[in-house]
């Protein structure tokens, strides 16, 4: 047993309570002398940072939630009388609607430091995926608090997304008046929402634990994306990243109070200065910033799936598919069916697939029987286009599985993910626009969806394609050894 | 160091990215930029102009327009002292009740009252309106893009109607609101309210007031935000150069 060989503290307190329940020795073991590769930049910062920034939404929250209304008639006027009557509401509520922004964007900072140095990739798989989770849950929480101060945006942007479920077929109406507790955006659906809102914060501390339990498991990745091989590799956790992520955080937070201080209301939209209205559409219905990525995705999908197009789509994954079919036969039916050595893609189905989907979309309601099937609805390729655009996240870690991690060693993979960054920032642009509105002379909209197939394309064929083909750069022997020369390279140039 | 430097860019362009992403929506013509002593962090109210616009509101806009988030109580902050205060909200009659007998009955408004809304409910309103909603003014700046210089945009951007538009009863045509058709019409004219400190009794500084104490309505504790925010931000700085320097000696063996 572990209690066995604790060690002893000094402070008779400390040991009163250590020797009956190792709190102390558990601390020590985790955030004191637990070892951590010693070549970190700035971006393993955004981690604590975004821990920092839950706690944080969920202190306000609660503070806020003791004089919040959820009623659709006194909720608009609870929250202006926080801003006015309460004393410091102003404050909690600035904190907590500009503290959701920074949250997003210490973790979409987190999640793209993830992507570019391979973190995703074995043994930190579950790690990953828990991440995605806590990504997923945040944006249902972000989205369901955004509808609770009841102004115009808040009810349309409700009405919107919640409608989206009504998109699959026979079960979608069903839910959507499931999820409003009645047949529009009403009394009962600001209820559930400011129950659901108060829980999901507590759920994303559960996950979050389990994910930093995961991270303590495996240890962190780093920017060379070799494992530490030995105590030179490492540096214990305290005084090395306590301080070096103490001085993160209050920079980040500098920035931050910058917004809340001084452009409080610059993230926002002004549409939610005005009480919630069912009669008066806004002109137009925007989300806050850090969905509109996601948003333009939706709204990229104006097109019918056909059953070409469909079976392209299919084609493309057929390794996969077949070897999960060829499994469950062998579960089932006790025979062996020839299967794929990997389950990853390939490449000559993605790109045979890619051909038939293309050619299925170019001959749209040409062909019958075939490509004049429609199988999924304009509306519905955009829904499930754009979860799966998170989702997607998930499988990462088999859809690239190239040996090494970390992009500054694979100079293809860093060009295409940095051109996905830049893909996606546009997404965000295309997402904040009007659907009608022009670039270039063009509508908007083909730039959409340009940019949506390249980010489709980036997880489904890049990544695949370049596990097999690209080469890679020598890796260095180890993190020791990569600092020395790089410290001796920093000398010589100053000399 | 480099790497930090990559960290840093990195997140200045999601920072100038993310409000112009969330700006970039606006379609009505853009509103002149007026010269505003609250813009800027150092930037407060004047309260001359606070007293002034409270009287172009009391005087034109109270007519149609509610201040629904306010009490009397509130305008201490323009530099009013309780009797003054008592006086103003003297000036209003309101409903109070029930009663020991069970009525409801009329008294002068108190400080602690919510400022006099003039209709009774929305119907009212509109019906007094040729269908038109007046909104509520306590966060009028708020709810529109450019804030107080739209406020001052709108009050002052009624045009002749151009030859291919076509104006019903009831409508007026406006430079610079969406779609250029506003229910309003021109609610000032030059001389309208008589000014007792010698500012110009003009339409331009009607509007430049009353958006003034309109900004402050929708913003009242802009002042305590922006004098707590500079503390907070020269502690936060004070706190991170501290940080950094035993970050730096922390790691000194390292490098
Ligand atoms: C005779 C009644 C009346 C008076 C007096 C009046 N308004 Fe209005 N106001 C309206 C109506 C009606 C609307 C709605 C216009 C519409 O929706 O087209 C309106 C709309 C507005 C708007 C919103 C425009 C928009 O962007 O939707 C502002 C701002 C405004 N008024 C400010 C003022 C100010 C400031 C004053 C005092 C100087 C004032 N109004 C005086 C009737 C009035
Ligand atoms: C994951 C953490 C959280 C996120 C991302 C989040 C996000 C949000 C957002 C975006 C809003 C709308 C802000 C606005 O425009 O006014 C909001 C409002 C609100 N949240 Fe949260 N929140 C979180 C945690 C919590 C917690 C734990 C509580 C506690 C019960 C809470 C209580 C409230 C209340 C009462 C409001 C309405 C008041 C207001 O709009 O300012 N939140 N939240």
């Amino acid at each position: 047993m572990a209690s066995g060989k604790r060690e002893s503290f000094d402070n008779p307190v400390v040991e009163w309570i250590d020797s009956r329940l190792p709190l102390f020795t558990l601390m020590n073991k985790e955030y004191g002398v637990f070892p951590v590769p010693k070549n970190f930049n700035y971006f393993w910062n955004f981690g604590a940072i975004a821990s920092f920034m839950l706690i944080t939404m969920i202190v306000t929250g609660i503070i806020l939630a003791m004089q919040y209304t959820a009623n659709i008639h006194m909720a608009f006027d609870s929250v202006e009388r926080i801003m006015r009557d309460v004393n410091f509401g102003w404050l909690i509520r600035y904190i907590h609607m500009n503290g959701a922004s920074f949250f997003f964007i210490a973790v979409y900072i987190h999640i793209f430091r993830g992507m570019f140095y391979g973190s995703y990739k074995a043994p930190r798989e579950i790690l990953w995926i828990l991440g995605v989770i806590i990504f997923l849950l945040m944006m249902a929480t972000a989205f369901i608090g955004y509808v609770l101060p009841w102004g115009q945006m808040s009810y349309w942007g409700a009405t919107v997304i919640t409608n989206l479920f009504s998109a699959f077929p026979i079960i979608g109406e069903p839910i959507v008046t499931w999820l409003w507790g009645g047949f529009s955006v009403d009394n009962p659906t600001l209820n559930r929402f400011f129950a659901l809102h108060y829980l999901l914060p507590f759920i994303i501390f559960a996950v979050v634990f389990l994910h930093v339990w995961a991270l303590h498991v495996c240890g962190s990745n780093n920017p060379l994306g070799i494992e530490p091989q030995d105590k030179k590799d490492t540096l214990p956790f305290h005084p090395y990243y306590t301080m070096k992520d103490s001085f993160g955080l209050l920079v980040f937070l500098i920035l931050f109070c910058a917004f809340v201080f001084f452009m409080p209301d610059a993230l926002g939209h002004p549409d939610n200065y005005i009480p919630a209205n069912p009669l008066v559409t806004p002109a137009h219905i925007v989300p806050e910033w850090y969905f509109l990525p996601f948003y333009a995705i939706l709204r990229a999908i104006t097109f019918d799936t056909n059953l070409v197009m469909l079976g392209g789509f299919g084609l493309m994954f057929m390794p996969f598919f077949w070897n999960v079919l060829a499994m469950l036969v062998k579960q089932f039916a006790k025979m062996d069916l020839p299967r794929f050595k990997a389950m990853t893609p390939k490449a000559p189905f993605l790109i045979g697939g890619l051909v038939v989907a293309g050619a299925g979309f170019a001959l749209s309601g040409l062909i019958p029987l075939l490509t004049d099937v429609t199988i999924i609805e304009a509306k519905l390729g955009g829904v499930l286009a754009m979860f799966g655009a998170i989702v997607l996240w998930i499988f990462m870690p088999w859809l690239d599985s190239h040996p090494v991690r970390s992009a500054m060693f694979r100079p293809v993979f860093k060009t295409l993910f940095l051109i996905l960054v830049v893909d996606f920032i546009f997404l965000g642009y295309v997402g904040s626009q009007p659907a009608d509105a022009m670039l270039v002379g063009l509508p908007l909209s083909i730039f959409g969806l340009i940019a949506t197939a390249y980010y489709f394309a980036f997880f489904v064929v890049v990544l695949p394609i370049l596990s097999v083909t690209e080469q890679g750069k020598p890796l260095p022997k180890s993190i020791h050894d990569a600092v020395l020369s790089q410290h001796k390279a920093a000398k010589a140039a100053k000399k | 160091m480099d790497n930090m430097k990559h960290a840093i860019r990195f997140f200045l362009v999601i920072l100038a990215l993310s409000p112009a992403m969330a700006y970039a929506a606006g379609d009505a013509p853009h509103a002149p930029e007026q010269d505003w002593s609250f813009s800027g962090p150092f930037g407060t109210y004047d309260k001359a102009s606070l007293q002034r616009g409270l009287l172009v509101y009391r005087q034109v806009c109270a007519v149609c327009h509610s201040m629904k988030h306010l009490f009397y109580r509130d305008l201490e902050a323009l530099g009013y002292d309780e009797g003054q205060i008592k006086a103003i909200a003297a000036e209003y009659t309101v409903t109070d009740g029930p009663d020991d007998e069970g009525e409801m009955f009329e008294r002068p408004a108190r400080p602690s009252d919510k400022f006099k809304s003039p209709f009774a409910n929305e119907k009212q309103a509109k019906a007094a309106n040729n269908g038109a909603l007046p909104p509520d003014l306590s966060l009028i700046t708020k709810a529109r893009h450019g804030g107080a210089d739209y406020v001052h945009a709108i009050l002052t951007g009624y045009e002749e109607a151009p030859e291919h538009v076509e104006l019903l009863p009831g409508q007026n045509y406006n430079k610079y609101m969406p779609g250029h058709i506003i229910a309003m019409a021109s609610p000032l004219m030059d001389d309208q309210i008589a000014y007792e400190d010698g500012s110009p009794q003009t339409v331009d500084q009607y509007a430049k007031d009353v958006a003034h104490f309109l900004t402050w309505a929708a913003d009242p504790y802009m002042e305590d935000r922006k004098r707590t925010g500079i503390k907070v931000i020269l502690f936060l700085l004070a706190f991170a150069a501290v940080m950094y320097a035993v970050k730096r000696k922390t790691w000194a063996d390292q490098h």
